[in-house]
């Protein structure tokens, strides 16, 4: 049977707000495709986007779900993660949102080791605000404040993430939809913090200015020039310019914000009942 | 304003100024049962710059929290001495530390001067306990609070083990107070 | 003498849990933690950082949270997150911390998120006088964050008053979902006064509504009510939240017709409400009385205590005055400035400030009222005799 993806939309928000031949719709499935071989409730799942194309996402889905501000996407969900640890908590994000403006909360989120998986929407662009270069942009690429070509070097996303202490970091596009859905498969099974980097296309702002207007431009390009990490391994610097290097680039076990805290907060407690034992009320719980 | 006294502890940072407040702010409130409030002023520096803390001790409600017309100071840096011995009140009582503070400006107060920070290394061996021997001097020469209520508060505020440490350096203050009052007398 | 015995130790803190000489920071975690505040974010910044010191050491101890955050945007970000889970959640901050909140705080305004905010305001603008006390972020925390959006701004005046005030920002924040704003100045924050704490039976903490409708039914934004029950994710109800114009379901709409519904709503809850949340003190005779008050001091916080201080000294040489301190800032009490200030002569209004409160009492008194202001923005606090001199001179 064909997968049931009306289970997990709003039908009522319809039709959404991207533009044909858009791939957020490609990422947006393989991440409900995901979560629904998680064989998690609707109601334990939360869906927390920054500001962006991609973070319309966010309406579209039938679960908890949370549009928040621009860039802190991830600061909103590391404050329902703590609160209630039982939630699943899935933030989606853009390259403008995750790296520009919120690219601090992403490399702290991935320091402590927050509790989420971040399914970053990478299509080199700002789209909704019509094309300004972002911090993925490469470099001599065309965007309306880059109409000379884009001069500064973009991030390379899952080092960034990697570096900054993720336990779970991939890579793919929206052409190897499946690939994409595995990855996110198993991000969401890992503790700790996770990210996907979903690479995707924007035919309308980005592929006009730059010579790939047809959606299916993309898509050939990504089939084309993505190379697997271990063969990506024996290229040269030289070879790998313009290639889209897929894979797993981090998937370590390592105990995860949530539980450390809890730990800590053991411990905190430990303490408070061997030093009050005699029933005096400590300091701080007046009022309670 | 009913028997509204106002205490004001200078020096620099790092010579305990703010823990003297508030043990004297705690032994007026908590021990001898009256009104008090205690506030502070310090410069951006950990240790070095300029420190000061105020203490309003009364029978009755404590509306302004800000000393503006003091009844004791303490000056443990002879630039404190000099900015606020001003603020001191006619009859005030100002004490200083002796080897600190080498010249104490004239004015219509009673001064004392106290090798502090000297006791401090020859009877605890400790210079650090030099704000507590500075307390036991100023409520020795003052009874702005009881004594057992400044030992209380003590005993209440300082680390866990270093209680008899501290309470060697009232006691070194205390017996200062009475040593300079005899001299009086 | 001997050190004390471990009984002596005990009854010593039992003691003082009842009567203590508590620091205004302090007293603000304490009452954020008698509120059923479970979850803080913050970022360290003199003067307030001692609240989230505080909170590190004790929320772990009653299974509640704390995180210092990256920064201050993230922090004001992760009380949203946590009240959204269904947690009683506060940030403190600081002016330059106050500024970086203010984007966010509209996001907990028109998303209708219950939380408390406290800034202890210090000199500004910019880094300014960071441990030097002010009054002049007055204005901002009616205004800080762009567009209409309903606020509350408490402003305690005492130790004791940051206390109760603490648990009162939380009750009102639920009551009418919505953030609220402690403005505490560096004195209160740091200075230390006697306190005898209140009972929790006098304090009771409010929770916001929850719906116990079915959940296709629920909507987060009825219209045909200021406050809808709030449901935390993760209880069945599953429904949107956004920084968008909204309807009643939760969802973005582009309808000038809903929109106008929902803000006319969100502004109106605040109108509708304000007698409830606004809580001012008089001290000494009203206008109308049988000693009709020739000069009212308007003041708040710190200020109020000098301000206090000095309306005692004229009385006392038979000077017709009064003090009207605002405890609740915003809404500002109009209506009760007015009632009071109906036939004065001469209303004085010191703040550590430019005028920021003075140009809001202006607006409720008499044209014909001399109005005075006592400013001062050098970080020294307002001494009483500067008041006094305005209200005899």
């Amino acid at each position: 049977m064909a997968f049931q993806y009306e289970t997990y939309i709003r039908p009522s928000t319809f039709p959404h707000i991207w533009c044909p031949g858009c791939g957020n719709g490609i990422v947006v499935k393989a991440l409900v495709r995901a979560i629904d071989r998680m064989g998690w409730s609707k109601d334990e799942v939360v869906v927390v986007s920054g500001i962006g194309c991609s973070s319309r996402t966010s309406g579209y889905l039938d679960f908890n779900t949370l549009h928040t501000t621009h860039g802190r996407a991830i600061a909103f969900a590391t404050g329902i993660k703590m609160a209630n640890p039982a939630l699943k908590v899935i933030v989606v994000t853009g390259d403008g949102d995750a790296l520009a403006i919120g690219g601090n909360h992403l490399i702290h989120a991935a320091r402590r080791n927050m509790d989420l998986t971040v399914i970053l929407f990478n299509n080199e662009i700002y789209a909704m605000t019509g094309g300004q270069y972002s911090p993925a942009t490469p470099e001599e690429k065309m965007a309306s404040t880059a109409p000379y070509g884009q001069i500064e070097p973009p991030f390379d996303i899952v080092r960034l993430a990697e570096g900054a202490g993720a336990t779970f970091v991939a890579r793919s596009t929206v052409f190897h939809a499946v690939q994409l859905e595995n990855y996110i498969f198993k991000a969401l099974n890992r503790s700790g913090f996770s990210l996907i980097e979903a690479v995707t296309n924007c035919p309308t702002v980005y592929g006009r200015r730059n010579r790939m207007p047809i959606p299916a431009s993309f898509h050939a390009y990504y089939k084309k020039n993505s190379v697997p990490l271990e063969k990506a391994a024996k290229m040269s610097a030289e070879e790998l310019t313009g290639k889209i290097v897929t894979g797993i680039f981090a998937d370590v076990d390592k105990i995860g914000f949530i539980e450390r805290y809890s730990r800590m907060s053991e411990r905190a407690q430990a303490v408070r009942k061997k030093r009050y034992i005699k029933g005096s009320s400590p300091k701080g719980e007046v009022g309670n | 304003m009913a028997n509204r006294i106002e205490v004001r502890f200078s020096g620099s940072g790092g010579q305990g100024i703010i823990l003297s407040g508030v043990i004297l702010a705690e032994a007026a409130a908590i021990y001898d049962n009256k009104n008090a409030v205690q506030s502070q002023s310090y410069g951006p520096e950990a240790r070095g710059g300029a420190s000061k803390a105020e203490v309003i001790i009364s029978d009755g409600d404590i509306d302004y929290p800000k000393a503006t017309n003091i009844d004791i100071l303490l000056a443990l840096t002879q630039v404190a001495c000099d900015k606020y011995t001003p603020d001191l009140k006619e009859g005030g009582v100002l004490i200083v530390d002796s080897q600190e503070v080498l010249a104490i400006p004239e004015g219509n107060f009673r001064a004392y001067s106290i090798p502090i920070f000297r006791l401090a290394q020859e009877k605890v061996g400790k210079r650090i306990v030099a704000n507590i021997i500075a307390l036991g001097a100023l409520v020795g020469l003052t009874g702005v609070v009881s004594r057992k209520a400044l030992e209380e508060a003590v005993l209440s505020r300082v680390p866990r083990g270093t209680e008899d440490l501290n309470l060697t350096a009232l006691r070194a203050g205390f017996e200062e107070a009475e040593r300079l009052q005899r001299a009086e007398a | 003498m001997k050190a004390a015995t471990t009984s002596e130790t005990a009854e010593r803190e039992a003691r003082r849990n009842r009567i203590r000489l508590m620091q205004g920071n302090e007293a603000c975690a304490e009452g954020a933690l008698a509120a059923g505040c479970r979850f803080f974010a913050g970022y360290p910044i003199t003067p307030s950082s001692e609240i989230g010191e505080y909170l590190a050491l004790h929320l772990p101890r009653v299974g509640g949270n704390f995180i210092q955050m990256e920064d201050e945007i993230a922090s004001m970000a992760a009380i949203i997150g946590a009240s959204l889970a269904g947690v009683k959640s506060m940030t403190a901050t600081s002016g330059p911390g106050f500024s970086l909140k203010q984007e966010n705080l509209g996001f907990a305004c028109i998303a209708e998120i219950p939380c408390v905010v406290v800034n202890v305001m210090r000199g500004g603008p910019s880094t300014g006088l960071p441990t030097g006390p002010s009054q002049g972020d007055f204005m901002q925390a009616r205004w800080g964050t762009h567009g209409d959006h309903p606020i509350v701004v408490l402003a305690p005046y005492s130790v004791r008053e940051v206390f109760t005030e603490t648990i009162r920002a939380f009750n009102l924040s639920e009551s009418f979902r919505t953030p609220v704003i402690l403005l505490m100045d560096e004195v209160l924050a740091h200075m230390r006064e006697k306190v005898i704490l209140p009972e929790p039976a006098e304090c009771p903490a409010v929770d916001r509504l929850r719906p116990t409708g079915p959940p296709e039914a629920y909507l987060p934004y009825a219209s045909d009510r200021d406050v809808s029950p709030l449901a935390p994710f993760g209880s069945g109800y599953r429904f949107h939240v956004t920084g968008l114009y909204h309807d009643e379901t939760g969802f973005p709409t582009g309808s000038p017709a809903k929109i106008r519904q929902q803000m006319e709503r969100l502004m109106g809850k605040m109108e509708r409400g304000a007698g409830q949340i606004q809580r001012f003190e008089l001290t000494g005779a009203v206008s109308g009385g049988s000693d009709p008050v020739d000069t009212l001091v308007v003041a708040y916080g710190s200020t109020a205590r000098a301000a206090k201080h000095a309306v005692g000294e004229a009385r006392q040489s038979k000077r017709s005055v009064a003090l009207f301190r605002p405890v609740t800032l915003w809404p500002f009490p109009e209506a009760a400035i007015r009632q009071v200030s109906g036939s004065v002569r001469r209303v004085v209004v010191p703040e550590m400030s430019l005028g920021q409160l003075a140009g809001e009492v202006q607006k409720c008194i008499p044209p014909k009222a001399e109005l005075r202001r006592v400013n001062r923005v050098d970080g020294i606090p307002i001494a009483p005799e500067e008041i006094l001199d305005a209200i005899v001179a």
